[in-house]
């Protein structure tokens, strides 16, 4: 019984916890539903008083942002499936295959990992620049396409695969690349299905880079329309919220559907190590 | 020698030669599109690289540390420097408490739907930074914003958050706080969960109250989470960039939310110092890596 005020008391914590955290997006959801202007009426109000769907077809009609929303599933979802197979042909070749200087290798790339991107940002856009990557998808996609974070999670995991597994397939005559294909990929699947959505997720939601790189506003991913949008259309309000709830549903929803298996993939790196 | 270790002696060549093949397009990538431009980086800083060296790169001309000797002149620079630590050591602390208290909350033994209280503080982690700076911009709207409507309940404000130089870092950080303290309560939760719950029963049987057991048990076991997300939240916060793009319009009012990398942006990538600002990338990265090494130096000092 003494149990009660202590457990009235943490929840009402997690509760006021809970609504500080969703509230930005009730927010952001109701306004997107707001006929134009009402969100910046006196008094305020937070529902909207007849729901329209308004701002939604002025997004797409009027300013075209179906476009830079499938600019950014391409990029998220081409960009996701190269590092895939990149990512888990190094991991597991760090993990598992012998061979000369894979330590040194492997930990000459978790120590690059204190340079930040930035100090390589000037210089690579000079270097696209020549290869006339400048203003393409592919001058997103290809610099980020063989993160070490995705190759350190991929060995960590590759490092538990049963070695007698691998030297029976080897013995019975099968090609390395055979046995990574038939046998290492789906036995790696789990941690791939993490990966997966880290990299579509972190690609989405990626801000600087596509800035400086695309040029062309029909280019655009949806970060970078919505931030070059609320340039021109910071007062409309219930337009730049309709924005936002394009912009962050399909990371969310990701997210809600897979959110097992990324959070496990989260806690790998800090407290494995 | 027998054909079993001729054999041997040929699989395992093969099996360097696939280990090798297979790790050739990822150090390939990573050379080129991260190792040379590093590289380049180093050079570009030392020269004056600009606009004009962009259309014809003969006009470059090598200035050594001409770059940080103008860097250490320039008011602006120190100013976003000292926005940026702000940020990183006011910033970086409060997110990494709240994180501890939020883990603390939904670990506790008695709460009920754990998963959903922490599906919910994790939800603003994979959104978008742009689409929620966009989102509080409004939010802090001195006249409609939805926490000025709150502070006047509470009789307090109106707050002019973006607009006045002295609460625009305040704002800025706790837009950042709300955004990313789940990452780290998530970490510190799978800290918590690796104590087994008998220690803490050994120690109520002991007499000791809930403060001591934080003390004496959870912080200790903690301790290597705390340096993971130490690291991770500063350097992450150095390159803060996103939230004074879009919620002051690169830095305003100002320049109270000027940063480092929104330096960098503006001088090589809208102005064109290419050269300049490689260098201001340079003491960013300088300014990481004493960082890191200092948080890990701590923490050995420590153990």
């Amino acid at each position: 019984m003494r149990r009660w005020p202590a457990l009235v008391g943490l929840h009402l914590a997690l509760g006021i916890v809970a609504v500080a955290t969703l509230l930005p997006f009730l927010w952001m959801l109701s306004a997107s539903l707001m006929p134009a202007g009402e969100a910046s009426q006196w008094p305020p109000s937070f529902l909207p008083s007849r729901p329209t769907l308004e701002n939604y077809r002025a997004l797409f009609h009027r300013l075209d942002l179906g476009r830079c929303f499938l600019n950014s599933a391409f990029v998220a979802i081409v960009s996701t499936a190269l590092a895939l197979l990149i990512v888990s042909l190094a991991g597991y070749a760090f993990a598992k295959l012998h061979f000369p200087g894979r330590s040194r290798i492997y930990r000459a790339l978790l120590t690059a990992m204190v340079i930040p991107a930035q100090v390589a940002m000037l210089p690579l856009f000079l270097l696209l620049r020549e290869v006339g990557l400048v203003n393409t998808y592919w001058g997103v996609i290809i610099p980020a396409l063989a993160p070490v974070f995705g190759i350190f999670m991929v060995r960590q995991y590759a490092l538990s695969l049963p070695d007698e597994l691998l030297d029976a397939a080897r013995v019975d005559g099968a090609g390395e690349f055979t046995i990574y294909r038939k046998l290492v990929l789906p036995l790696l699947r789990p941690i791939l299905v993490t990966f997966g959505v880290f990299s579509f997720i972190g690609a989405w939601n990626d801000f600087m880079w596509p800035l400086i790189v695309l040029t062309d506003d029909r280019k655009y991913t949806l970060p970078v329309a919505l931030a070059n949008l609320i340039g021109e259309h910071a007062q409309d309000i219930e337009l730049m919220m309709a924005g936002s709830v394009l912009t962050v549903l399909p990371v969310l929803l990701l997210f809600l559907v897979l959110q097992r298996t990324y959070v496990e993939g989260l806690t790998m790196g800090g407290v494995k190590e | 020698m027998t054909a079993g270790g001729r054999n041997r002696v040929s699989r395992s060549r093969r099996e360097a030669r696939a280990g090798l093949a297979f790790i050739a397009p990822a150090l390939a990538l990573i050379a080129v599109f991260f190792v040379i431009p590093v590289v380049a980086g180093f050079l570009l800083a030392a020269t004056d690289f600009d606009i004009y060296a962009v259309g014809d790169p003969a006009t470059t001309r090598f200035v050594g540390l001409g770059n940080f000797a103008t860097l250490l002149h320039d008011p602006v620079f120190w100013k976003a420097l000292g926005n940026t630590f702000y940020f990183v050591l006011v910033g970086g602390p409060l997110s990494v408490a709240v994180s501890l208290g939020a883990a603390l909350l939904v670990n506790a033994r008695l709460v009920r739907c754990k998963g959903l209280f922490r599906t919910v503080y994790f939800a603003p982690v994979v959104t978008t930074m742009v689409a929620v700076a966009v989102v509080w911009r409004y939010l802090y709207h001195p006249r409609f914003g939805l926490l000025n409507q709150l502070l006047a309940l509470a009789g307090l404000g109106p707050v002019n958050w973006l607009g006045d130089p002295r609460w625009a870092m305040p704002a800025v950080i706790l837009m950042a706080v709300w955004k990313n303290f789940g990452y780290n309560m998530i970490i510190f939760v799978a800290g918590l969960q690796s104590v087994p719950a008998t220690i803490y029963e050994a120690a109520r049987v002991d007499g000791a109250g809930p403060w001591q057991q934080f003390r004496r048990l959870t912080l200790p076991a903690l301790r290597p989470m705390l340096v993971f997300v130490g690291v991770i939240t500063m350097v992450g916060y150095f390159q803060l960039f996103t939230e004074p793009y879009v919620m002051t319009n690169g830095g305003g009012p100002l320049n109270a939310t000027l940063s480092i990398v929104m330096y960098m942006y503006k001088q090589g990538f809208r102005w064109w110092n290419i050269g300049f600002g490689a260098a201001v990338a340079l003491v960013l990265f300088l300014i990481i890596l004493v960082g890191t090494l200092v948080q890990l130096r701590l923490q050995k000092g420590r153990e």
